[in-house]
């Protein structure tokens, strides 16, 4: 018995220090005094100082929060639209294709999705001006083309799941169809909706490749940015980046995990209440 | 004198009474699937008419083409003499129980009860005064501000009966409204739905696929097999006088016996079991050819037990005791005939036995026997 807790022990460790070891060595040397990354020189916060003094930094921070909120924010409301669509209104005429094109952005390379999207962009800008500056606009559209893919899912998925009794009872009492998305389709979909937002959000924080692709001059986002730098090199000021973002997502997940945490004791609790409330009532 | 019989309890049997809920030649297929095959049903106002069948037989799509949820592929549907089949759900004068009581989980008690009235455009005070009586009706006014999730099953589907009712209904449609119940709690929600169905006179449409449940619950049952009606009765037609083999056995338990008939007069039939060495005599007439192949069926409280031969003649049939189920108020026996057939006998109890003994017990040659009238002869 003892080898075996002894193995498991082991590999548990391997796999952790395979996860967390270079997230380490990032945010220790993000601390670093000396200019070259691998040569320590001391603890010091300086690389902080000039990534904040970073006009350039600033820039692409704001330009890729801006695109993620568009993003995620438009991403939901077709997403939502589309999982709506394909999971209520039976089979209407053209659903087959129509699943399959939604679902085509999750499958295709970001590379042909970039490329293809360039295309569009220029052949647009060529006919009706429009287009007619590459940037934030092409960066939005490209990332909703294809965020909008992961909310249709994720809405379709939780829409299946949702038995369909909770929107003909509504319809049964006097609601019409309308009606019926409103109070009960859409307020049951709210979890759903924040995931999808939350994961197109993240979608477009992250991408680099289909962003690079239909992004113009002077238009870099955050990605963007820390790609090109670090092409010359390692630099402790990206580093110093870096340990932002872990630090952010971090306590992001934490949050999360905590409000689940609360939610579920809550239920938990609202169970048993009703349990012995019906021991004494006899109902 | 001619006195003109009172139906008030039995609409069915009015010839001048016109139906309150029409269902005309109903056909649903899904796809190549025949779920419901050209039904017709009359309901009369304020009756408690119970579907009854196996599972798959159709019952809730009936049900769902009744509420709108579903369009039937043929026929029609009329209720209170306006033609519904092509009226949406929300605009139907009926409300639905649903089988899984469907309650809004983002909405408390109240809100669900008063989410129907909401939707007529009602006062608001005229609402909460609504919702409240509702509540007490159903006891349960101190959950108003719970949420489902809060709830106990039977305090659920309180609230989804409440929610169904609040609208005064014409029609109350009901999908196994006690299916999630526990049987203690089921009987006393019969009642109080019964109860409730004769203080507000509404017309209750209840599926269900517990034989028990129908008999305490309804006017009228109508049997469903593969989309279609067997019977159509009082529960005591269907019970006493079933028209099929189907039948019989779906509603309680029948032991059948195979034969010709051998003799049919205005008043009694004679069938001849050739398998059971036993001829059988039914003291009502029947119009059937001799010679034909029909079953008799009798229920097992019908048979009686007993270790002496009783006088000569016919509905007899000799065997010996293989099992015994002491169940408290009666007894039940399965009798093993000289042809292997095992033939199901209740007797009630009624005087308490010495301590451990039976009148009949394992292994004893018994004597089964029952009254002329207490079998049915069946053609299918
Ligand atoms: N939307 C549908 N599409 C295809 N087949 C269906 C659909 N709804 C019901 N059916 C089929 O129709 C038949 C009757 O279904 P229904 O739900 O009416 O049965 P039921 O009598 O209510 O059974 P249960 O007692 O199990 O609830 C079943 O064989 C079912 O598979
Ligand atoms: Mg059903």
């Amino acid at each position: 018995m003892g080898k075996r807790t002894t193995f498991q022990f082991s590999v548990l460790c391997f796999g952790m220090a395979f996860l967390y070891v270079p997230m380490v060595l990032l945010i220790v040397y993000s601390f670093n005094y000396s200019k070259i990354v691998p040569v320590w020189g001391g603890w010091s916060t300086r690389w902080y100082t000039v990534l904040f003094e970073s006009e350039e930094v600033w820039a692409a921070l704001t330009l890729s929060l801006k695109i993620a909120l568009m993003n995620a924010t438009f991403a939901t409301l077709l997403g939502v639209l589309a999982g709506i669509a394909l999971a209520r209104f039976g089979r209407f005429r053209g659903r087959t294709l129509f699943t399959g094109m939604i679902s085509a952005p999750l499958v295709m390379p970001e590379v042909i999705t970039g490329l293809s999207l360039l295309l569009l962009f220029i052949t647009l800008g060529d006919l009706i001006g429009w287009p007619g500056e590459r940037g934030i606009t092409t960066i939005t559209i490209a990332h909703i083309t294809f965020s909008m893919a992961y909310v249709t899912v994720i809405i379709q998925s939780r829409l299946t799941g949702m038995a369909q009794d909770l929107e003909e009872a509504a319809m049964d009492l006097g609601s019409k169809p309308f009606r019926v998305l409103t109070d009960i389709t859409l307020p049951l979909l709210a979890p759903g909706m924040l995931a999808g937002w939350l994961l197109a959000f993240t979608l477009s924080l992250d991408d680099l490749v289909i962003a690079s692709f239909v992004s113009g001059p002077g238009a870099n986002t955050l990605p963007m940015l820390i790609y090109s730098r670090v092409r010359l090199g390692l630099r402790p000021d990206i580093n110093a980046l870096a340990t932002i973002i872990i630090v952010v997502v971090a306590i992001g997940v934490c949050i999360a995990g905590w409000l689940l945490f609360r939610q579920q004791r809550q239920r938990e609790r609202d169970m048993q209440m009703a349990a012995t409330e019906n021991l004494k009532t006899g109902y | 004198m001619a006195q003109q019989p009172d139906y008030s309890d039995r609409p069915w049997l009015d010839p001048n009474a016109t139906p309150f809920i029409r269902v005309q030649a109903i056909t649903k297929k899904f796809g190549p699937f025949t779920a419901v095959d050209n039904v017709d049903l009359d309901i009369y106002r304020g009756e408690l008419f119970c579907l009854l069948g196996g599972s798959g037989c159709g019952k809730t799509t009936l049900l769902r083409i009744l509420a709108g949820f579903e369009t039937p592929t043929i026929g029609t549907i009329s209720i209170d003499g306006a033609d519904m089949t092509s009226v949406p759900p929300y605009e139907r004068p009926v409300n639905m129980m649903f089988q899984s009581y469907a309650l809004f989980p983002h909405m408390t008690v109240e809100r669900n009860v008063a989410y129907g009235l909401e939707r007529d455009g009602i006062a608001k005070a005229e609402i909460a005064a609504q919702v409240n009586d509702m509540l007490s009706m159903v006891e349960l006014t101190p959950f108003a501000k719970r949420k489902p999730h809060q709830l106990s099953g039977g305090q659920r589907q309180r609230v989804a009966l409440a929610r169904a009712l609040v609208k005064r209904p014409k029609v109350l449609l009901l999908d196994e409204p006690l299916g999630a119940l526990d049987k203690r709690l089921r009987e006393q929600t019969q009642y109080e739905l019964m109860n409730i169905q004769d203080r507000l006179g509404i017309t209750f449409v209840v599926v269900t696929h517990d034989q028990e449940e129908a008999m305490t619950l309804s006017t009228r049952i109508a049997v469903m097999d593969v989309g279609r009606f067997v019977q159509i009765g009082t529960p005591t037609e269907i019970y006493e006088f079933p028209e099929t083999r189907f039948v019989a056995d779906f509603i309680g338990s029948t032991n059948m016996f195979e034969g010709r008939i051998t003799e049919n007069g205005a008043d009694h039939v004679r069938v001849r079991a050739e398998e059971y060495e036993a001829d059988f005599y039914i003291d009502h007439g029947m119009s059937i050819k001799e010679g034909t192949k029909v079953w008799v069926a009798v229920r097992p409280e019908k048979v009686e037990i007993s270790k002496t031969a009783p006088p000569f003649g016919p509905n007899q049939l000799k065997g010996v005791v293989r099992d015994v189920g002491y169940l408290g108020n009666f007894s039940t026996y399965r009798v093993q005939l000289s042809n292997t057939r095992i033939v199901a006998v209740t007797h009630p109890n009624q005087r308490r036995p010495a301590r451990g003994e039976h009148e009949v017990d394992w292994d004893d040659e018994v004597h089964l026997s029952w009254a002329a009238s207490s079998a049915v002869v069946l053609t299918k």
